[in-house]
């Protein structure tokens, strides 16, 4: 289904697990330095209220006055989360998109500011590339070098699946929790066949 | 070896393993799509990941925009000139990463910068070993983060898992890290294991069983049978492509052995994602490619 911008907290609000959207918009790019600067208080160079942010160091050439991106994949996002449910409540994101999913904190607050996470297809990096329709801004380049700094990209039908949703439902922690349950059983078959 | 041959021929190795997956890879890719269902997220995730390989290949970029740690691994005759050969690797990788072939993705572990080269303490890595002959081997792995992240190393006897020293213990290790890793390394994966070693040894040696080929069989009996068990009871758990449920959680797993002391037993398991970028070449003498090796 598409989710075109402006990402309203109603449109995100009727997303559910498993839905495979398509995303039209800008979305920010930011990583573990941003999200550590952005935790500790520092102000965005940027307005994020409402907006998505995206788990992704990206491979960005400048070509003549023009960047020009050339692999955009997720990266992993649990390393986010310590910091990622503060920055849903601080700027209302409406959506991270990354990959492996995130944890409990992250969840809670999903529901609690009406926020979804966008899991994008890791390691597609081209696919995603040409997602990228223009490459607006980039910012805190010096500080942080190319793959930390936020890049502002403007994407057209941008492939992802929600895994977690604004209701308080996680993919993630569901499919943990089974794939466990069949692990124990596997060892319970192992140790049965050793005695 | 004359620089001006071996440093292109070096540049193009890192372009082809950045930007396309060796055959014996994308074929166990394409063959695990078709088990995955219509219409499900997991094969929705295979459908995007081969149209990725495709493109990347198309396009000659990186097929993930993480393009690793860069690890050579070289066979060479006696009197091979390993400083020349770190030299040419050295200026190869900087090209490479102007043009976009690499990520700009070398940081400081006390500063935070970035290098912008690619270049800095252990970066790249090189491994030399002496061969018979006067063949001469090179041999890439791209390794992204997020696969290196998930790799996991035990000591055995554990008691959290009931697995003790022998090889019963040693598979549950080995599942027990698949499950952890959900689908954080990016799976389908591939699993490189050692047996033993110190724990230096143990990891250098899983990662070493990156370079066999996917459809190549072990030659220890007992490691080849752990192999496809290893593989059968992964894919059981349901974790599936990217971790959204389904049949293909591990593409395969290459297992190798160093002896341990008695007081340690090791098991290091390196987790390598879909995006395996593994190429190698064979030079002469004077550094031209004479054969692709996968």
């Amino acid at each position: 289904m598409r989710l075109d911008a402006p990402f309203t907290e109603e449109k995100i609000r009727e997303l559910k697990v498993g839905d495979i959207v398509e995303l039209t918009g800008v979305v920010f790019t930011g990583r573990d330095a941003v999200h550590k600067y952005l935790h500790e208080g520092n102000d965005p160079p940027v307005d994020l209220r409402n907006g998505i942010i995206y788990h992704c160091g990206p491979v960005v050439v400048k070509e003549g006055a023009v960047w020009v991106v050339k692999a955009a994949g997720p990266t992993t996002s649990i390393r986010e989360e310590p910091y990622q449910a503060s920055l849903i409540q601080k700027f209302k994101l409406r959506g991270v998109i990354g990959k492996g999913g995130m944890g409990a904190k992250t969840l809670a607050a999903c529901q609690e500011h009406g926020c979804v996470y966008l899991h994008a297809i890791g390691g597609a990096a081209q696919v995603l590339a040409e997602k990228v329709t223009r490459v607006s801004n980039v910012y805190l380049m010096e500080k942080f070098g190319s793959p930390e700094a936020i890049w502002e990209f403007q994407v057209a039908a941008f492939p992802a699946v929600v895994t977690m949703d604004a209701h308080g439902n996680s993919l993630h922690k569901d499919l943990l929790a089974t794939s466990t349950a069949k692990l124990q059983e596997i060892f319970a078959e192992i140790d049965k066949a050793k005695a | 070896m004359d620089r001006r041959t071996l440093q292109p021929s070096l540049l193009e190795l890192i372009r082809r393993t950045s930007a396309e997956l060796p055959e014996d890879v994308a074929k166990v890719i394409r063959r695990s799509k078709r088990t995955e269902t219509q219409g499900t997220t997991g094969r929705y995730a295979m459908d995007v990941i081969c149209e990725n390989i495709d493109l990347a290949s198309e396009k000659s970029l990186p097929i993930c925009q993480d393009t690793g740690s860069i690890l050579f691994f070289v066979t060479a005759p006696r009197g091979f000139d390993e400083e020349a050969f770190r030299k040419a690797g050295d200026a190869a990788v900087v090209e490479a990463t102007k043009v976009g072939y690499l990520r700009q993705n070398s940081v400081d572990s006390i500063t935070g910068r970035n290098s912008g080269t690619n270049l800095g303490p252990g970066s790249p890595t090189y491994h030399f070993e002496q061969g018979p002959g006067a063949r001469i081997d090179i041999r890439l792995i791209l390794k992204g983060g997020g696969c290196e992240n998930m790799g996991a190393q035990f000591s055995l006897p554990d008691t959290r898992l009931g697995a003790g020293r022998d090889m019963t213990g040693v598979e549950k290790c080995i599942l027990e890290a698949v499950n952890q890793a959900q689908g954080k390394g990016c799976g389908p994966g591939v699993l490189g294991v050692a047996i033993g070693g110190d724990r230096a040894t143990g990891y250098l040696h899983s990662k070493e069983q990156l370079l066999r080929k996917l459809g190549d069989r072990n030659p220890i009996p007992v490691l080849a049978r752990m192999e496809k068990s290893v593989v059968e009871r992964a894919n059981s758990l349901g974790i599936g492509p990217m971790g959204f449920g389904g049949q293909t959680t591990l593409l395969g797993c290459k297992i190798g052995v160093r002896n341990r002391l008695p007081a340690s037993f090791f098991v290091s398991i390196s987790y390598m994602c879909w995006a395996y970028r593994r190429q190698g070449i064979m030079i002469d003498s004077r550094g031209r490619i004479r054969e692709w090796l996968y």
